[in-house]
């Protein structure tokens, strides 16, 4: 009836997961008991849970991805007090526990804080840049959305009801076939992220349409802001390499569920071949999350240093270079194969000549301050912190791409330092940074400057007390993943290692402050006039938080920096005073495919790792009833009147006309 | 079928509403037509790629047979040939399903679909019952990593194929209920380009695996 699930799946006899998924468990039964007592339910299920609006889908992604920060991040704290402790004993977490942390470390930070992350950001702010009222698929979108809260919501639950995969962030085999890991844990990661695999992909589809098709009038390509080129060339990245991971997870599910022989020790099959499969997705993957990051810095930086971006042109040229170039790296993720020089040598210069265009994008950024009137804000310091330490990772890089060095650093805690330090320091960062800047457009207020520059002060101090003993341990042979070892000469660089995730702690508590605080002083954060940094581009030249229609008038772009130009015409002009004709404006209708498709996966989910086959069938019949219930309705759109649009339209220019008139005096 | 012929002897059969013209000066956000179609394309160069996954392991797994039979002493191409015949008669039905959907005449867009689906029903019954063949002669997936590769490659087309026959009652369904609604019409084109695209992932299967494979 149950398949392999019974009550032994529950792990009454470990504390640890059992005390953190209960205070997991209370904090959603809290909320939910908030959310139903105070009446929010209709609310939320009419403005968020069905919304198909990308600003809202937007701000879900992101709220997925800071939760699931928190998740990753206490995982992080329990690896860096067990190495702290456990030297010449069992520190406090046994193997098969220490096992399954730094694997749900890796898979939550990757594919649950990230990528939604920067997928979030990406669909909050492109269609805005782009200047058009929604993303091409809207409710493909929210489909896309919530099959990613699915994934991570399997994660969770693997807590609790079993286990989860002890293999690593990457599922190696033969350790992760069916003879060495028999348990669920592996089956929860193949699911979890096969479901959300395919919420990627519909959102990787979803942009590069958008970017593609969606542009408003005069919007030709090489007058994008830098952004959506870097979230063109991250999706297109998407769209060419998730299908390897789907792929690949497929055989390993094929080999585990049905016995199949791709990457077993016998019959023929091929180990190695995971291996490059995988990274031939994997390596694709650090750029699909760095590029976006990318983009936001160069917002950033033209932003605050007041100058179009330095090198436009050749900044798109590196992206689309990247675009390419990522894929042919893939095997310097194992150089110690035993691939042969000739092999080797070819892909660690390919590793080198991708590091030239990143390189050409720093220059652009210094050049961008160069001569600027740099402004020192949160979102600027982000950008600094993330030019010095990324140059950083960047370098270290290189260093792991050259095939002898690598065989010597090879799973050491150099390369783990090697790729915290261009994560945290590039993904991360540009994330942060991203938030910081574009909050007040989602939300209509800034956040708090003082607790932001503290958080961000944090970060970087712990980020270089926690990242840097680790590259000189792993010089002195510490290899990765090492629940507890021998070597006393180890010991001080990771108490220090320690003291740093402590510094990231406090930094995160800054930023859970400043979320609280400016929540609290809205009114004072207010922004009033949509434009609270002096932006360059279009998402700037609507209200905050923007109408659901987002422009009243598509707007008409003539040149880069479209919302700049506008500015500086406007003032020369001594201001339009011409009321636009506002017509009626037909925008999609909130739907919960997304979400019911969600459940049902969920569902299906759930039933295929514990095998409990008649479930499955129940959920893929649910899915598809969905799909055909959505196919069926007649009226997909409904029509804001003219009336209201200029209503709406009307506050925004006085705001917006009263500050460029304060500004012109 | 006199309508067909006046419908693409139009100056913009395709509906672009100058669409090239756009390329040059851009005009503003594509017609939704455009926008499906394209958005459909990617996702359809998507599959590709996870299919061009299952042929590079097919690639590789080939010759570890693990002592098993090999793809000469396996394939039937007569078999083969009839499925290959099949499939490809129903990309033909698929496009006149497509004309006829072009210019609203519902008995030939029902015929042309119902055409298609019963090919594509007697392709899936003859792949079928070749797995079945191969597994009673002991020669299943688990049996080698060869046929673990084979059983893959060629069952994800089947599958590619079960999801199209489902997606394609839906559509007469619909068509139906609702007739030649503007978003059924994009559905109802998408799901040509999704059959068309199994044909020639079809192709590749017939020439890479069954062509090559009988090969003594």
């Amino acid at each position: 009836m149950f398949g392999k699930l019974n009550w032994s799946a529950i792990p009454i006899d470990q504390p640890i997961p059992m005390i953190a998924s209960g205070l997991v468990a209370l904090v959603i039964l809290g909320v939910l008991a908030w959310v139903v007592l105070a009446g929010h339910l209709p609310y939320l299920w009419r403005e968020w849970i069905t919304s198909v609006d990308h600003k809202r889908i937007g701000v879900m992604y992101t709220l997925l991805a800071t939760v699931m920060l928190l998740r990753g991040f206490v995982d992080a704290l329990m690896m860096r007090s067990q190495q702290a402790i456990a030297l010449q004993s069992q520190g406090y977490l046994p193997p098969e526990h220490y096992n399954q942390i730094f694997s749900a470390h890796g898979t939550i930070m990757i594919f649950f804080v990230a990528m939604p992350f920067v997928i979030g950001l990406m669909n909050l702010v492109v269609p805005l840049q782009l200047g058009v009222r929604d993303v091409a698929f809207p409710t493909l979108n929210s489909v896309g959305f919530w099959l990613t809260a699915t994934g991570a919501l399997l994660v969770n639950i693997s807590l609790v009801v079993g286990e989860f995969a002890r293999t690593g962030w990457l599922p190696y085999p033969p350790l992760s076939e069916l003879t060495y890991s028999p348990g669920v844990g592996v089956d929860y990661y193949l699911w979890a992220l096969q479901i959300s695999g395919v919420g990627t992909l519909v959102a990787g589809i979803n942009l590069v349409t958008t970017v593609l098709k969606l542009r408003t009038r005069g919007m030709t390509y090489l007058r994008m802001p830098m952004f959506c080129w870097t979230t063109l060339a991250s999706n297109l990245l998407i769209v060419a390499a998730f299908p390897i991971l789907t792929a690949t997870l497929a055989m390993l599910i094929l080999d585990r569920y049905f016995g199949f022989h791709f990457f077993t020790n016998e019959a023929g099959g091929n180990v190695m071949m995971f291996m490059n499969l995988i990274w031939a997705w994997g390596h694709p993957e650090v750029y699909i999350l760095v590029l976006p990051a990318f983009g936001i810095f160069s917002e950033v930086v033209s932003t605050f240093s007041g100058k179009p971006l330095f090198g436009y042109r050749s900044m798109v040229l590196a992206t689309m270079a990247i675009c390419i170039i990522s894929f042919m790296v893939w095997l310097h993720h194992f150089f110690t194969m035993g691939a042969g020089p000739t092999v080797n040598a070819i892909f660690g210069i390919a590793s080198m000549i991708i590091a030239v265009p990143t390189g050409v994008k720093i220059y652009n950024w210094l050049f961008t301050m160069y001569g600027g009137r740099v402004r020192f804000d949160t979102p600027m310091l982000w950008a600094l912190g993330f030019m010095v330490t990324f140059i950083l990772g960047g370098l270290t890089g290189v260093l792991v791409a050259v095939p002898p060095a690598d065989f010597l650093l090879h799973n050491s805690l150099f390369l783990v330092a090697h790729f915290h330090n261009v994560i945290i320091g590039g993904v991360l960062f540009g994330a942060f940074a991203g938030y910081t800047y574009w909050f007040p457009k989602a939300f209509g207020f800034r956040l708090h400057e003082g607790f932001g520059k503290a958080a961000f002060w944090c970060w970087l101090i712990g980020f270089y007390v926690a990242f840097m003993p680790l590259y000189a341990v792993g010089f002195l042979g510490m290899t990765r993943r090492m629940q507890h070892y021998d070597v006393p000469e180890w010991r001080p660089w990771l108490l220090i290692a320690g003291v740093g995730a402590l510094i990231i702690l406090a930094g995160i508590i800054f930023q859970i402050m400043q979320l609280t605080v400016s929540i609290r002083r809205r009114e004072e954060l207010r922004d009033r006039t949509g434009d609270p940094w002096d932006g360059r581009s279009l998402e700037w030249a609507t209200a905050s938080p923007p109408p659901v229609f987002n422009f009243a008038i598509p707007p008409d772009v003539s040149g880069e920096d479209a919302y700049w130009s506008l500015k500086a015409r406007a003032k020369q002009q001594d201001l339009e005073k011409r009321e636009p004709d506002y017509k009626d404006i037909e925008m999609p209708r909130n739907s919960p495919t997304g979400f019911v498709c969600a459940f049902f996966a969920t569902i299906m989910g759930f039933a295929l790792i514990w095998h409990i086959w008649w479930m499955v069938a129940a959920g893929a019949i649910g899915a598809f009833t969905t799909f055909v219930a959505f196919a069926w309705r007649d009226h997909d759109e409904y029509v804001i009147p003219a009336k209201e649009v200029a209503r709406i339209d009307r506050a925004n220019i006085e705001e917006r006309r009263a500050m460029i008139s304060l500004a012109g005096a | 079928m006199a309508d067909t012929t006046l419908a693409y002897a139009q100056p913009d059969p395709h509906r672009l509403r100058g669409i090239a013209h756009a390329a040059v000066a851009h005009e503003g956000p594509a017609p939704k037509r455009i926008v499906t179609g394209f958005g459909f394309w990617i996702f359809l160069l998507s599959d590709i790629v996870m299919f061009s996954c299952f042929f590079a392991t097919y690639a590789v797994l080939v010759d570890q047979t693990d002592g098993g039979p090999k793809g000469a002493e396996l394939f039937d191409l007569r078999r083969v040939a009839i499925e290959t015949v099949c499939l490809l008669l129903s990309s033909f039905t698929c496009g006149l399903a497509n004309i006829a959907a072009d210019v609203r005449n519902k008995l030939w867009f029902q015929l042309g679909m119902a055409a298609t689906c019963v090919l594509g029903l007697a392709f899936l019954y003859l792949e079928l019952t070749e797995f079945a063949d191969l597994v009673a002669r002991g020669a299943g997936p688990t049996r080698s990593a060869f046929l673990s590769a084979f059983f893959s490659l060629v069952g994800c087309h089947g599958l590619h194929v079960s999801a199209g026959i489902l997606w394609l009652l839906t559509m007469m369904a619909q068509v139906v209920a609702k007739g030649f609604r503007a978003d059924i019409e994009r559905r109802i084109m998408c799901f040509a380009l999704f059959w068309h695209a199994l044909d020639i992932i079809w192709v590749a299967v017939f020439s890479v695996v069954y062509l090559l494979g009988s090969k003594p």
